[in-house]
């Protein structure tokens, strides 16, 4: 049965409705013309990476990747899929507010004294184009630590001001996920304003596109769309409940805080330390974790002064450097803190875990240690 | 009103190739801005012009690998009120001192048709500065002369001769790192100069791992960043040519290195180039000789 065309307005309100590859690009074309700059996955140095983008051809069509703990390979087939690819080594906090940020600038009067200026950061007015379940979760995660509390990072708050998220479900999880260990997916329940489930079955390619907020609703109207077959909600179902036993990874989540709370003294944290290469990749690449250092610096006549912010990682020696020296000097010390912060101490601190269960700490760890199995072996 | 003197700033070679200094006259944009603010009282590469010491800033690049050199080290630091190592070879004893795990005269027999040529002069003790008459030995610590006078056995860091305030890390270092030290001196602040692993600066620019997206072995996360993740952003592994990061894992890269392909020997040779007589490059390339 062909669904009838229907008028736009009325059904984006209710039902899930159904967009074809025209459609999906007519929805970027339209958050554009409401003032978005769109910001999505493109295939860049053999990975996805998260960048400007200027319309649906931009998006990574065909290409999927295979994931193992400190492996990752991106290939391509002649499917139309757009979103067959699971997280790549980017996450969106490469905009928000982004790795380095300029917090202040001080110039010298001519009267010996001088000026402080906070430079606004640009608002940037970004729509995410293919947020995943657990990227949604990693956001709202991001915006109770740098937005919700005493602490707030103006530069931050810039960029989630005016944020469309236009979601997508994952329907082809890779091989260090667990989201489905935390809840955080593969389905987005919360904080978007859009999102899509592709569906490539016969007819051919096209998105059940379901609404998440008055802002999406707003934009949903605009687009033609068709709604949803029953056949088409039960394929997303089915896609969705399928893609939740492929995940390739599970972690035990419940007393996972408990326990790491328990082994603080645990002699497996030695047996880590020494595979552990200290990198600093797998808090690189974590969408929640949000550390910075701070720098000052100053032109060579000393007369312009500013500090700046950029990731820093608890992996780096600097990082506990108190008077004196490290207080984590060793690499379990490390190693241990970051689990024990990701999984237990986050709890104390913000009232949730700090892991979405994404698996980028897995894959992009380049000796591939993987924190379900350091957890499992506790 | 006179304007108030910038500091000295002088530029002394040693077994070395010049990029490091080259980085210095790199620095076109912010060149001029730093002359206005600094004098420079002695860079052979530069200008002929020289003011006397003593000086308060010096940049050394090169090791030292010959008894003259090992004097003449003394003498800079002597005249000296900081002092700022700069480069592998300077901070590590570079190329050159792959000799260190050979024999000079060796090398000399094949690389020179008559290797006697080399330097022959005796070390005049009368000539070296006091310190090092006072200890009887132009050589500073275990070094001897190799079977070519003058030459010592080992190529080495400078800090293994004298103290010395900043090193400067790479193969060339890099401008922007030397611009900071500079601009640091100059306003009297701390240096940003990180000492942790190149991953994060590859991180912090969006490149992609090279070693996990495609299996090209790197030396990035045992060595320490500062170059901006050059070799990475052409999608190659990191050479190591700014020497160990502060805790760097060298046992445990390595096993990942054999694993996605490469054999003992490779190993020993990545670790051995630029930075090959750095403590924790050199423990791990003789750990892979054997
Ligand atoms: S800890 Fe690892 S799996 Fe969890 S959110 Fe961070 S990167 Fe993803
Ligand atoms: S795990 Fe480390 S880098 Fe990440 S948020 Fe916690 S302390 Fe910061
Ligand atoms: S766990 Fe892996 S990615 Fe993280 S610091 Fe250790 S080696 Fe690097
Ligand atoms: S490319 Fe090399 S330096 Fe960069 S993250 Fe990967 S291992 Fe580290």
């Amino acid at each position: 049965m062909v669904a009838s065309i229907c008028h736009a307005r009325e059904v984006a309100k209710r039902e899930p409705t159904i967009l074809g590859r025209e459609g999906l690009s007519a929805l970027l074309d339209t958050l554009r013309a409401n003032g978005y700059q769109l910001v999505g996955p493109v295939v860049r140095a053999g990975a996805i990476a998260y960048e400007a983008i200027a319309g649906l051809d931009d998006l990574p069509a065909g290409w999927s990747d295979s994931q193992e703990p400190g492996r990752y390979r991106l290939s391509r087939n002649d499917s139309p899929a757009l979103f067959a690819y699971t997280v790549g080594p980017q996450s969106w906090k490469k905009f928000l507010p982004g790795a380095v940020t300029t917090l202040w600038q001080a110039k010298r009067q001519p009267d010996g004294g001088f000026v402080i200026a906070e430079p606004p950061t640009a608002a940037g007015n970004y729509a995410f184009i293919g947020v995943r379940p657990c990227e949604l979760a990693a956001i709202s995660i991001q915006d109770r630590v740098l937005q919700g509390g005493e602490y707030c990072s103006t530069a931050y708050l810039a960029r989630r001001q005016k944020n469309f998220l236009l979601a997508v479900n994952c329907t082809r999880p890779g091989g260090t996920c667990f989201c489905h260990s935390w809840g955080t997916g593969p389905k987005a329940s919360a904080n978007f304003d859009l999102v899509l489930t592709e569906l490539l079955s016969p007819p051919g390619q096209r998105f059940l596109l379901e609404i998440g907020s008055a802002t999406g609703a707003e934009i949903a109207v605009q687009i033609p769309q068709q709604i949803a077959s029953p056949h088409e909600l039960a394929e997303s179902a089915q896609l969705l409940e399928r893609a939740s036993h492929q995940m390739g990874r599970t972690l035990a989540t419940a007393g996972v805080k408990e326990l790491l709370a328990r082994n603080i003294e645990h002699p497996h944290w030695e047996s880590v330390a020494e595979r552990c290469l200290g990198c600093a990749n797998c808090t690189m690449v974590c969408p929640t974790c949000f550390c910075t250092t701070l720098s000052d610096t100053t032109n060579l006549t000393g007369d312009q002064a500013e500090r700046v912010a950029s990731w820093d990682s608890c992996f780096t020696l600097a990082y506990s450097y108190l008077h004196g020296g490290s207080v984590r000097s060793s690499r379990q010390a490390r190693y241990r803190q970051w689990l024990t912060h990701k999984l237990s101490n986050w709890f104390a601190q913000f009232g949730e875990a700090g892991c979405v269960g994404c698996g980028r700490c897995i894959t992009w760890c380049p000796v591939g240690i993987d924190l379900t199995a350091e957890v499992g072996a506790l | 009103m006179g304007k108030k003197l910038g500091p000295k700033i002088a530029v002394w070679k040693f077994a070395s190739c010049d990029g490091c200094q080259l980085s210095l006259l790199d620095c076109e944009d912010e060149l001029l801005s730093l002359a206005a603010v600094i004098r420079i009282a002695y860079f052979p590469e530069a200008t002929s012009a020289e003011l006397a010491p003593p000086y308060d800033i010096s940049l050394v690049e090169g090791s030292i690998t010959t008894a003259h050199d090992s004097a003449r080290i003394q003498q800079v630091r002597e005249s000296s009120q900081l002092l700022v190592a700069m480069g592998a070879c300077a901070t590590a004893g570079g190329i050159q001192a792959l000799r260190n795990f050979s024999h000079v005269e060796e090398f000399a027999a094949k690389v020179y048709a008559h290797p006697e040529y080399l330097e022959h002069r005796s070390i005049d003790l009368a000539h070296s500065p006091p310190a090092l008459r006072a200890a009887g030995d132009p050589l500073c610590g275990q070094d001897r002369l190799s079977g070519a006078p003058g030459i010592l056995n080992r190529a080495t860091a400078i800090a293994e001769h004298v103290p010395v305030d900043y090193e400067l890390r790479g193969c060339p270092i890099n401008k922007r790192q030397l611009l900071e030290v500079l601009n640091a001196l100059l306003n009297g602040r701390r240096p940003e100069i990180p000492t942790h692993s190149l991953c994060l600066e590859c991180k912090l620019q969006g490149v992609s791992c090279v070693m996990v997206s495609h299996g090209i072995p790197c030396l990035g996360p045992v060595t320490q960043a500062g170059c901006g993740a050059l070799c990475p952003a052409y999608q190659r592994g990191c050479y190591g040519c700014f020497g160990p990061s502060e805790s760097p894992n060298t046992a445990a890269l390595s096993e990942a290195l054999l694993q996605i392909g490469w054999q003992r020997a490779d190993v020993m040779r990545a670790f051995r180039s630029f930075n090959a007589a750095a403590a924790a490059f050199r423990q791990a390339g003789e750990a892979y000789a054997r």
